[in-house]
């Protein structure tokens, strides 16, 4: 019951602050409304006793990400700072939310209407465990069956790769200006 | 316990308040901005179906762990490409990029 309560609270926020976050006019007021976001996503991490999930939630996206985007509206446009360039769309607003009710009224029907759920539900103890970091680090290193070492490496030459991509694509220009 | 269809429901309406989001707005940084709220529901779900459905495996964890790092990666070079955009066009809008070059 405590956690249908938290999870009633930290819906409501998430939702709230997603709504916020895309009907805003000021951009940054956009980014805030992200944060919240994801804060809220990572307390659900927390409820389902992901803890480490939800604490590399909170410092690569809440951390990470957020001062990102907040560096980069204040390096793009004054303009947009001050609510000036985002206008009313008129009827293409209505057709946004138009397409995505039905979408939303699709999915959600799909999840809920199809069987296997109702065949797997049952598990009154799903919550009891949670995933100590033994077996986080050993799973992420393991070559095993279920092990992850193959993905983990990718996602270090992919990190790498976006590393010199984007210092690449930054320093284009400026060697271009300098000459 | 929560019923695993709530988790459902709410990735299901964050998901979709990001594609409104990403349809409406007309300012790149914005967009993006849009497009972490559906990677985030998509983890939503992930870690949901995990550990309310099939509570011995850790597959739904570790997905959301790759995602988590790829969607850094991905908006780290978004935003490089975005402020290039701004410093060649002189507009962060989407109508004003029509040609790749000036």
């Amino acid at each position: 019951m405590a956690r249908l309560v938290m999870f009633a609270i930290l819906a409501v926020v998430i939702l709230a602050s997603a709504v916020f976050c895309v009907s805003t006019k000021r951009i940054m007021r956009a980014a805030t409304g992200l944060l919240f976001v994801l804060f809220g996503v990572a307390g659900l991490y927390f409820l389902l006793d992901y803890t480490f999930l939800g604490a590399a939630q909170i410092s690569i996206y809440a951390g990470g990400i957020t001062m990102m985007y907040i560096f980069a509206i204040q390096l793009v446009s004054k303009r947009t700072l001050q609510g000036l360039s985002e206008r009313w769309l008129g009827k293409r607003t209505f057709l946004a939310a138009f397409i995505a009710l039905v979408g939303v009224a699709t999915v959600i029907l799909v999840l809920l209407k199809n069987q296997f759920i109702n065949i797997l539900t049952g598990n009154e103890n799903a919550l009891a465990n949670e995933i100590t970091m033994d077996i986080v680090g050993k799973t992420l290193m393991s070559a095993d069956k279920y092990g992850y070492v193959l993905p983990f490496e990718f996602i270090s030459v992919f990190l790498l790769a976006c590393i010199i991509g984007g210092l690449v694509i930054l320093n284009k220009n400026k060697k271009e200006e300098s000459k | 316990m929560i019923p695993v269809e709530y988790f459902f429901i709410l990735s299901g309406l964050l998901f979709f308040i990001g594609v409104f989001g990403f349809v409406t707005r007309r300012n790149l940084v914005a967009m993006l901005i849009s497009v972490e709220l559906v990677l985030n529901s998509v983890d939503i779900n992930f870690a949901a179906f995990n550990r309310l459905l099939f509570p011995g495996g850790y597959e739904g964890m570790f997905f959301t762990l790759f995602s988590i790092g790829v969607s850094a990666a991905e908006s780290a070079v978004a935003l490089a490409i975005i402020i290039n955009v701004y410093r060649h066009f002189h507009s962060d809008q989407v109508n004003s990029i029509e040609n790749m070059k000036l």
